[in-house]
């Protein structure tokens, strides 16, 4: 049974899976106290479209999808402009769009083995080497970024109008922020798919409020609950013969109902 | 460049329209060093278009704004101003420290990609200290009174020894005797510290009652009350954590305006 643990593809897997449960809540974090919680959801559904353009095409399928992830996520910027009182708006726009656009394309492409499964709900599974260096590539720049400017974004995310007036530069920091956000978008849909890329993000952010008073303890514990999910279903999925992205998902929704059991017990105490 | 003998902020001309809606009609006026300034008006009459212009949030239609002798287009002393929001403005849930909140004062401050250092630390653990509120410093923001948050704010703003503090409705939500609390500690600071005031209410009985019975200019809705300290006089501190170390507290009457 343990035996899975010695296959190159699982060992990948794990490998992958720690990168981006580790990632995708030091970005979640912003996200979601900005109230853009879904905005990945968005993003990963237009970067599909661009996945399948990629096999159309003959392009490396995550560079595609890449590029589709910024040219959406720099569409939402620039609507969410334009609509300032119903931002959500253009949310709903761009998630239109993108599930358009991969149904055209993945209909173009019935006759080239794609399976639109595997982009809506990951396969984590078939990362290759070349998957993970770019998994590799990104969780280094994210990390380097992020942990350069944590102060910077603390103040951004807390009063934009405060780090407008210490001279921050918010519209480059915003900029980046959007760009790491379509970078990680990108590489995550493979492993948990675009339907549920955005609990990544999300979901350990969630759990961490209800335990953490600081910002900076926040941060840690939505690692450690996103890490604790990730290794938790990939093995219990490699163990059971599940499935890998819906195992992560569904463990870190247990992990959320389960404090928030713990936290009502707490206060009813 | 800059220039000392310049006004804090200099407004010639100024015009602002949203759309074809003008807000603020060709407003001139000057704020000098040490001055305590109350802009009062009414929703709708310009105060909170005009704070943003000064900070930089928004750009004029027409005419000059210039911030201690730099046109706000290529000023870059942004660690000269200190800036206090609206209460109302901060999400209640949102998981920050009190010291996380009065140490971001100093972000913007330093270059990017810096560390914080021992020096920085304990500025912050001095304007928490100064403030009264050092025995707060690691609960959640969310969790104070609207007086505790607002001196936190205070807090963060003064951290960087700013030489403008901008405040921008302050007392909205506090009750009367918390508000009264608040003013007695920036008339102290007005009175010991080099540092001009640039205060936006909609509240004029409340800006009467610290700033005088007369406002000083009017220009459309908008009412500068302001009281000047003399520029000449020694202020007993450079920093500004010090200079609150000797306010007697909230009891203790107002300083009185010599």
């Amino acid at each position: 049974m343990l035996e899975i643990f010695s296959f190159p593809f699982f060992q990948r897997a794990l490998i992958g899976g720690v990168l981006i449960g580790g990632i995708a809540p030091l970005l979640g974090i912003f996200l979601v106290l900005r109230r853009l919680s879904m905005i990945g959801d968005t993003i990963a559904h237009i970067s599909v479209a661009g996945v399948a353009l990629g096999f159309l095409a003959g392009i490396y399928e995550v560079w595609a999808g890449l590029l589709f992830a910024l040219l959406g996520a720099f569409a939402i910027e620039r609507l969410r402009g334009t609509y300032k009182t119903y931002a959500e708006l253009s949310i709903a726009i761009l998630m239109s769009l993108g599930l358009a656009l991969t149904s055209f394309f993945f209909t173009l492409g019935q006759g080239f083995n794609m399976d639109v499964t595997n982009y809506f709900f990951g396969y984590i599974y078939s990362l290759n080497n070349r998957d993970i260096l770019g998994i590799l590539a990104v969780s280094i720049i994210v990390i380097a970024l992020i942990g350069f400017h944590a102060k910077e974004y603390f103040l951004l995310t807390f009063d934009e109008d405060a780090a407008s007036v210490s001279g921050l530069p918010v519209k480059r920091l915003n900029f980046m922020m959007t760009v790491l956000t379509a970078l990680v978008i990108a590489v995550a849909i493979k492993i948990v798919g675009a339907l549920l890329v955005s609990a990544l993000l999300t979901i350990p952010v969630a759990c961490s409020l209800l335990v953490a008073g600081s910002f900076r303890r926040t941060l840690i514990w939505a690692i450690v609950f996103s890490e604790i999910a990730v290794l938790g279903g990939l093995i219990a999925a490699g163990l059971l013969s599940l499935a890998p992205g819906a195992s992560i998902v569904l463990l870190l929704i247990l992990i959320l109902v389960m404090l928030l059991v713990w936290k009502k017990g707490f206060r009813a105490a | 460049m800059n220039n000392d003998a310049a006004p804090v902020i200099r407004i010639r001309d100024l015009s602002f329209s949203y759309q074809r809606n003008p807000v603020i009609h060709h407003l001139n006026f000057d704020i000098s060093r040490r001055d305590f300034v109350g802009l009062i008006g009414s929703n709708g009459a310009g105060k909170t278009t005009l704070l943003k212009m000064i900070v930089g949030l928004l750009k004029p239609t027409e005419g000059e704004l210039e911030l201690f002798g730099q046109p706000i287009g290529k000023f870059a002393d942004w660690h000269k101003i200190g800036y206090v929001p609206q209460k109302n403005a901060l999400n209640p849930l949102f998981p920050a420290t009190v010291r996380e909140v009065v140490m971001s004062g100093l972000y913007g401050k330093r270059k990017l990609y810096k560390r914080l250092t021992g020096a920085d630390r304990q500025r912050c653990d001095d304007a928490l200290e100064a403030l009264h509120i050092a025995d707060l410093a690691d609960r959640r923001i969310g969790q104070l009174s609207g007086g505790q948050q607002q001196r936190a704010f205070l807090a963060r703003a003064l951290v960087n020894n700013p030489e403008l503090l901008i405040l921008d409705e302050p007392t909205v939500g506090i009750d009367t005797e918390t508000q009264h609390a608040f003013f007695s500690m920036l008339r102290h600071l007005h009175a010991h510290h080099d540092i001009t005031f640039l205060m936006v209410s909609h509240d004029v009985d409340l800006m009467r009652s610290y700033l005088g019975e007369n406002p000083v200019m009017t220009s459309g809705k908008l009412k500068f009350y302001v009281k000047a300290m003399d520029n000449t006089a020694t202020c007993r501190e450079t920093d500004i954590t010090h200079a609150l170390k000797d306010w007697p507290g909230e009891q203790a009457p107002l300083p009185a305006y010599s």
